[in-house]
């Protein structure tokens, strides 16, 4: 199992994934400056948190456009495992691989506190460790993590199982509680909160440990 | 090749919410101007493009606003365009 983990200028949580893959759970990892376009040998990628090029323009906008992200996208096409969390939520939502948009947080402020979520029943591979229904505490850590779809989008999505998490107390105004949304085929996971710095029992709770775990059964 | 100068305006799809659009009108009410019922922040951006004519000019324009500028599952997009070449640019 080997993970390879997206550097833009500008990311911040690479390490920490880093750290909760490689350090807490034994997972090999790799990073992938965004100009490389070799994912081989590589069996799931994580694009961090962070503020991606500065998040000039928009959340993950340029981003977007990086030569890592074009290799990503044709992963993702085959059916390899895409984590994006935070900014790398946004990025995968700028990018087309993931339904809806980030936006600003309804109170503006940037929100930093551990949040009670709701795993909901969907296809996602990256979930397998959880059972429906339960309630975990991940970390968030973000200023523009406001769900946007509209309502068709957003019904279609709770009934194909797409959104996978839910705030049990919305934080930041997002559309239908949403703090993690699948692709169809559940390959791909888009999250706010941040499961990588909820595995070290040092730092605070391990309920993101089963995420990352799930990569090696 | 004439150069094309363009303003694309971005702004946030009516249905998005607009929290700065809210504060700001907060503080108009503070600095004394009353009555702003609806105040919502975009982008101007500016651009300026060597294109062979201005067809051209518009289609690349246009996949600029649309693929980069804006986003549109939020954001629509409006696209001024003007050709300086007549003014000598």
């Amino acid at each position: 199992m080997s993970l390879g983990v997206v550097v833009f200028p500008g990311s911040n949580c690479d390490r920490d994934v880093q750290w909760a893959a490689e350090g807490c759970l034994g997972i090999k990892t790799r990073f992938l400056w965004h100009e490389e376009r070799d994912l081989s040998g590589l069996d799931a990628v994580v694009i961090p948190g962070g503020f991606s090029y500065g998040d000039y323009l928009r959340c993950g906008a340029i981003a977007r456009f990086a030569p890592v992200l074009q290799e990503v996208a044709a992963f993702a096409e085959r059916g390899g495992r895409v984590l994006g969390i935070c900014n790398g939520f946004q990025v995968l939502t700028e990018m087309g691989l993931l339904p809806g948009a980030l936006t600003r947080n309804q109170k503006l402020h940037f929100i930093c506190e551990p949040t009670n979520l709701r795993v909901e029943p969907g296809p996602c591979s990256w979930l397998q460790g959880y059972t429906s229904g339960e309630v975990v505490n991940f970390p968030i850590a973000h200023g523009e993590g406001r769900y946007q779809a509209d309502p068709e989008l957003l019904k279609q999505l709770g009934d194909s199982g797409q959104v996978v998490l839910r705030y049990c107390n919305n934080p930041n105004g997002s559309v239908g509680d949403v703090a993690g949304v699948s692709n169809t085929q559940g390959n791909v996971l888009g999250l706010m909160p941040h499961p990588e710095r909820a595995c070290d029992p040092t730092t605070g709770g391990v309920d993101g440990r089963r995420l990352l775990a799930s990569l090696i059964g | 090749m004439p150069l094309f100068s363009a303003r694309v305006l971005v702004s946030l799809r009516p249905s998005v919410l607009d929290p700065a659009g809210e504060a700001t009108r907060a503080a108009a009410a503070r600095l004394g101007v009353d009555g702003v019922s609806k105040l919502r922040i975009g982008k101007a951006v500016e651009v300026e493009l060597d294109a062979p004519d201005e067809q051209s000019a518009r289609a690349q324009l246009e996949l600029l606003s649309d693929r980069l500028l804006a986003n549109p599952v939020i954001e629509n997009w409006i696209l001024e365009l003007k050709d300086d070449s007549s003014a000598g640019a």
